[in-house]
């Protein structure tokens, strides 16, 4: 057992080796007040306000995934093969088709305006950025389900059905309650690959943390001693955010090994 | 091949409207096939390097010095908790600022392209990921077998050579394809630093002619067959390398 404990101090002392070299280079050139850094400072606020976009991008695009990925799950068990082959090919395009790709399809075949109740209003990017990042999350989100639902013990169907459960009760009241528990930790994992994947948004003009830091560094006559502090900073953001996260699933990931 | 294909997709642009100049225009045509070609040589780079850093990282950590394991933890959870487009960004346009020119006769270009940038960059963060897979794979060999290669005489690292890692590798198998296509797909991201790979050359032939549904359904296609091809691929290497009556 005590192998097991070695795991996650060992990660500790590396993380915080990892953060507080990151923070003191930072800090020190930070308070230093070379160019590079008072710049930096002056564009914090900017940045950081890109950040919160990333940040909200990827809740957004987690929602929207959780539900398609739900129904995705529930039409690949359907007793029709008619719904259950598309919803598995569907999985499996997205699956293994690059996130950059998907976010372009998304960006580019997705209409400019829409026309609602009489109005024309122009679609932003960062809502086709998060239908785009939503997509390839959903499917993975998908086999999380289909996966813990087969971890439910078969006598559960049966046992529903002595009692006359109808199909779609068995599976709201019964199936799908046992497996949220086992999908937490997966899921948590596709929300730090989809919170990292949020900059590629940039590539496609979204206005998020790195177009940030880009606009930042043009605006400074795109100084070539910035790239160096900027980039870090804007590293140093994600794994601010991420690393707490996935910190957690790994514990609760060992934790359901312990117990199994 | 180009002309059986071309008349083809000729008539059905002249019927259809639909614009396939990938497969009837012999410019683009050549644009697409150098497109694919990088693709399959920078991903064959970036896995080869991320899978000789996995071994290798996965090795050091076992290492008795602290300050060794201590740094592949650190290189470990650097790389997996920040965004690999930006570790691209920073590699490329960060520290590639200081690597110095070649003079390469006509002309000095940097010792480090795009493409050795984005090699590097991803074989890194796969890697990072690499590592520990392989470690899940090393502690999975019954502790009984080293205890024979010791008293064998063998050394450590003749110990780790020729039993520990073979068996590791076939135990880490799974994981490692999974992460393997994740990483082939990821190469996608070298686009943005105009690495001429698939997706960077899909993106300029539709704008140029503007072609994109046809282009992207192009593209969705090699991808899904490249890497429906690489799990081929690793299902024969793993069925090579399975050892009879060895179950892990």
């Amino acid at each position: 057992m005590n192998n097991h404990e070695a795991v996650p101090r060992r990660q500790l002392i590396a993380t915080l080796i990892v953060v507080l070299t990151l923070c003191s280079a930072l800090l020190a050139l930070f308070f230093s007040d070379v160019g590079a850094m008072s710049t930096l400072r002056k564009w914090m606020p900017h940045i950081l306000k890109g950040f919160l976009l990333n940040i909200g991008m990827s809740a957004a695009a987690m929602a929207l995934a959780t539900g398609a990925g739900f129904l995705l799950a529930l039409m690949r068990i359907a007793r029709s093969a008619y719904i259950r082959a598309p919803a598995g090919l569907i999985i499996q395009i997205c699956r293994n088709t690059p996130w950059l790709v998907i976010l372009f399809a998304a960006m580019l075949l997705f209409p400019y305006d829409l026309e609602a109740a009489g109005y024309r209003f122009s679609v932003p990017g960062w809502f086709k950025a998060v239908i785009g990042l939503a997509i390839p999350v959903a499917a993975n989100v998908a086999d999380i389900v289909r996966g813990a639902m087969r971890s439910v013990p078969s006598g559960q169907w049966e046992a529903a059905e002595g009692l006359a459960f109808t199909r779609r009760k068995t599976i709201f009241l019964i199936i799908l309650p046992q497996c949220f528990k086992a999908m937490i930790p997966p899921w948590m994992n596709w929300y730090s690959i989809l919170a990292l994947s949020t900059p590629l948004a940039a590539i496609l003009g979204v206005q998020e943390v790195v177009g940030s830091t880009q606009q930042a560094m043009a605006a400074n006559n795109s100084d070539p001693g910035l790239l160096v502090p900027f980039y870090l900073f804007v590293m140093l953001l994600f794994f601010l955010y991420i690393w707490p996260i996935s910190a957690v699933t790994s514990r609760l990931e060992r934790r359901a090994v312990f117990k199994k | 091949m180009f002309e059986t294909i071309s008349p083809l997709f000729t008539s059905l642009y002249e019927t259809t409207g639909l614009n396939f100049n990938v497969f009837y225009d012999q410019f683009t045509f050549q644009q697409f096939l150098s497109g694919v070609q990088t693709t399959c040589l920078l991903a064959a780079c970036c896995l080869s390097l991320s899978i000789i850093i996995g071994i290798f990282g996965a090795w050091a950590q076992q290492s008795r010095l602290s300050a060794v394991r201590i740094a592949v933890n650190s290189y470990i959870q650097l790389f997996r908790n920040t965004p690999p487009y930006v570790q691209l960004l920073f590699f490329y346009f960060g520290v590639g600022q200081f690597v110095p020119n070649i003079n390469t006769g006509d002309g000095s270009v940097p010792l480090i392209d795009s493409f050795g940038w984005a090699v590097i960059t991803l074989g890194c963060f796969g890697g990072a990921f690499n590592v520990e897979i392989f470690r899940a794979g090393l502690q999975s060999v019954p502790s009984s077998l080293l205890e024979a290669t010791e008293a064998l005489g063998y050394t450590r690292f003749q110990s780790f050579r020729h039993v520990t890692l073979p068996l590791a590798i076939r135990f880490s198998m799974p994981a490692l394809t999974g992460n393997l296509v994740s990483l082939l797909k990821t190469t996608s991201v070298a686009s943005a630093i105009a690495v001429p790979e698939i997706t960077q050359i899909c993106a300029q032939i539709w704008s140029d002619y503007y072609n994109v549904p046809e282009m992207m359904f192009v593209l969705f296609a090699s991808y899904n067959i490249l890497v429906a091809s690489f799990l081929v691929f690793m299902a024969l290497v793993e069925r090579r390398m399975k050892l009879p009556g060895y179950y892990a």
